[in-house]
């Protein structure tokens, strides 16, 4: 008798019920929606803040002193320790190789410029652009144009096995020279591939493949610097810890969370007779603007649940107002307080399942759609979330029910059914 | 004819108006207050939503300013900075930004090895580059923060000691290590009178962080290219861009989630009234048998709907702006000032949103037979 009232319900309240659904099913996708994209925010951000540059920086470990002034060092190219270029791929073998999104190797050396008739030194710096190298079986790509974003390049980006230069926009502009031109650098002809506009020291200086820095200093494999953009987790104060104090379990838990620290410490572990820092200026501040920002979108999205569990449950209450004749009836032919509850109760569950599963998927489209037009990258729902999903819109059907059946079963029957409450 | 029958008619009938009005919310209190309810979400809602959306710009903008300045003045190619370039630069930025000189020098050690030196105004290079990691900063005359790479070099045992520039020497007391983690670990950092004193260099570089949008530091460029035009002034790409694109991004999700939250309010309202409305029917019936015309009846729902957005709307104000400024205080540790530009948005949507989910009903309601709504089919 039960399953019948309530498969007769649905049967012959088919515009109702299909309204009521829909509420909930938009509420559902909404909710999911927001629950994706706020869980999502975090990685999102994070990617978006390697714009800033690299995080971490190594150098050799019996390095003497820089001698910087505005982006220029004036320390002899030859004086000092040097890593070596054979180590860089070992950075792909750390335990958070997915992390690192780039490095870029460099080697600052003096050269000579001669352009249109005057000789000047200026620096040049080697580097990788997008070089392809090898770890093991994988094989991927690593250079400037994944660390240094904001570089901006009029013209081509040369070859990394070729001996051609981009030069910096103030210096171009200086010598004269543009894309596709030749300048003579310590007396061999070079092609400028381009010219470069960093907006910072880069704009006065030659960047050229790392291979042919090291030719002009006579160094094959020397390397001066390694600057490393990771992917890395807000530091908090058990990031902090030094990994020397700590043991057993703790370490590994240090060890394995992808603070600055940790990597840095993994990457001094892989390269031999390094020194690994974290760049503080970038490390340090990327980590509070994205607590800012995902703590933000943590709020928003409660407000959010909140209020489209309001809204959903005010249109619950209202739609079952409208059936206190019913209740009346029901009521009017003996039924008991507790078998009207049951049936309005497993209306709003099958009600809750049917319009939460449809919202869920629909909130999963709409999600994805989020992602791909503002991140441009895939944003995508934990099946794992189906289950709360589906528990929050049963709670806020019920919650919604709960108030128009009691106050629908208190009313004497004789009352409703004459119309006039 | 009509006319003077309504004016002299206006008084009793605008006070059954009023009494029918009344008396419609106060009997059945229960279904007009879930209709309440529900003006009142979706205007808190959109109301918050709003306002954090404004704000979000000024509030993430104070946590990009820790990435340092974003403008940079140095002198033309082979040109000396005017001493008088940090003052205009200052006097540009009218308060809006922090403006911190900077002057080098190579100086050597008293084992003659090279070290940078750098003179600065202490207090404003802290509020500058808060990434510094520094373990004492320098208060007296003759005390210097050193880089902790260099701190190896000059003084093992934080004894004061001497370095050379030009044949002039000076005699520093390291009182504290500055890390970054870049060219500063390197360097030894001292107060600019201090430095101007002992070398004779003024500064060669004003770092300037300037508050606000991307247009308004753009418009800070300029307007500090106008007020030093024998100085360039660049802005740092790195961070002027990243920043955009964070911010961007950062607002575009925010807007999205606004968008998506205000149209499932806005829905759920519809529906709410709607059943609200078609509820009455009987009421209507009753209106229209006793010879109410079809304007009064509409007149009454719509005046009904009217003022049950307008007082929804301004409940939901009040309680959005709540809301916006719990997000402030627990997330940015800030007020989210009420922004009252957002009310005459959120009072004539709810205002309308109501108007059209009353009307809705009525047409539908309008087609039907009084005699049929009250026998009940």
């Amino acid at each position: 008798m039960f399953g019948r009232l309530l498969f007769e319900s649905f049967r012959r309240q088919q515009r109702r019920k299909l309204l009521a659904g829909v509420a909930i099913a938009l509420g559902v996708s909404v909710a999911t929606a927001i629950i994706a994209v706020a869980t999502d925010i975090g990685d999102k951000i994070n990617r978006e803040l390697r714009g800033y540059g690299a995080n971490l920086v190594i150098t050799p470990q019996a390095d003497t002193l820089d001698v910087e002034i505005g982006g220029v060092n004036l320390k002899p190219p030859s004086d000092g320790a040097f890593l070596s270029e054979a180590d860089l791929p070992k950075i792909k073998g750390t335990f958070w190789r997915n992390n690192i999104l780039g490095f870029a190797p460099l080697l600052p050396v003096r050269v000579k410029l001669k352009a249109t008739g005057h000789e000047q030194d200026v620096e040049l710096l080697g580097t990788y652009f997008n070089k392809q190298l090898k770890y093991g079986q994988d094989t991927f790509t690593s250079g400037v144009t994944k660390t240094n974003s904001w570089w901006r390049v009029n013209g081509a980006w040369p070859d990394d096995n070729s001996h051609d230069v981009l030069l910096g926009e103030r210096l171009a502009e200086r010598v004269a020279v543009s894309a596709g031109g030749t300048v003579d650098i310590n007396g061999s002809n070079t092609r400028v591939a381009g010219v470069l506009s960093s907006g910072g020291a880069e704009d006065e200086q030659i960047v050229a493949p790392l291979a042919m820095a090291q030719e002009i200093i006579g160094h094959p494999g020397a390397v001066r610097r390694v600057y490393v953009s990771a992917l890395t987790k807000p530091e908090d104060a058990f990031a902090r810890r030094d990994p020397r104090t700590l043991a057993g379990p703790t370490f590994d838990r240090w060890y394995c969370s992808p603070y600055a620290r940790s990597i840095a410490y993994q990457l001094g572990e892989a390269i031999p007779h390094s020194h690994v820092e974290q760049i503080r200026q970038v490390a340090q501040t990327e980590g509070t603007v994205l607590a800012r920002i995902k703590g933000l979108m943590l709020l928003v999205t409660l407000a959010a649940l909140l209020a489209s569990g309001l809204a959903v449950s005010a249109a619950m209450a209202t739609a079952l107002f409208e059936r206190r004749s019913e209740v009346g009836l029901m009521k009017a032919l003996g039924a008991a307080h507790r078998s009207v509850a049951a049936l309005f109760f497993a209306e709003a569950a099958l009600l809750a399942l049917l319009g939460g599963g449809v919202g869920f998927f629909s909130g999963g489209i709409l999600a994805r759609e989020i992602g791909r037009s503002i991140f441009g990258s895939q944003i995508s729902v934990q099946p794992v979330l189906l289950p709360v999903i589906l528990a929050i819109a049963a709670l806020v059907t019920f919650g919604g029910s709960a108030i128009a059946v009691r106050r629908a079963v208190r009313v004497d029957p004789a009352i409703v059914l004459r119309g006039d409450a | 004819m009509t006319g003077s029958r309504v004016r002299t008619g206006l008084q009793p009938r605008s006070k059954m108006f009023v009494r029918m009005l009344l008396r419609g919310a106060l009997v059945r209190r229960g279904r007009a207050l879930s209709a309440l309810l529900a003006v009142v979400v979706a205007a808190a809602a959109a109301t918050a939503m709003l306002t954090v959306y404004q704000d979000v710009q000024a509030k993430l903008g104070i946590e990009f300013r820790r990435y340092g300045a974003n403008i940079v003045v140095v002198a033309k190619q082979g040109q000396a900075l005017p001493p008088s370039t940090l003052s205009r630069v200052q006097k540009a930025l009218d308060g809006r930004g922090i403006a911190v000189p900077f002057a080098y020098v190579v100086a050597s050690t008293s084992n003659g090895s090279p070290i940078v030196v750098a003179g600065t105004d202490m207090s404003s290079v802290q509020q500058l580059d808060s990434w510094w990691s520094v373990t004492a900063w320098p208060k007296l005359s003759g005390d210097a923060l050193v880089g902790n790479r260099a701190a190896a070099v000059v003084s093992a045992q934080d004894h004061a000691f001497e370095l050379k520039f030009q044949g002039r020497s000076t005699r520093l007391n390291p009182v504290g290590t500055l890390q970054t983690g870049a060219a500063e670990d390197s360097r030894i950092y001292v107060a600019l009178p201090d430095f101007v004193a002992w070398t004779g260099v003024e500064p060669s570089v004003v770092e300037v962080a300037a508050n606000g949008s991307a247009a308004e530091v753009n418009a800070t460029i300029a307007r500090i290219a106008q007020a030093a035009p024998e100085v360039e002034v660049r802005p740092v790409r790195q961070i002027v861009e990243a920043e955009g694109r964070v911010l961007g991004k950062t607002r575009s999700a925010l807007l999205a989630s606004a968008i998506l939250i205000i149209i499932t309010a806005a829905l759920c309202l519809v529906a709410t009234l709607t059943a609200w409305v078609l509820d009455r029917r009987r009421d209507f019936a009753v209106m229209k048998a006793l010879g109410a015309s079809e304007r009064l009846v509409g007149g009454f729902f719509a005046t009904e709907a009217v003022s049950l957005g307008a007082v929804g709307a301004l409940l939901g104000f009040v309680i959005g702006v709540g809301v916006a400024e719990w997000i402030g205080r627990a997330n940015f540790h800030a007020d989210i000032m009420p922004r009252f530009a957002v009310l005459p948005v959120v009072f004539a949507g709810s205002i309308a949103v109501a108007l059209l989910s009353a009307q809705l009903p009525l047409v539908l309601l309008r087609r039907v037979q009084p005699a049929a709504i009250l026998r009940g089919e």
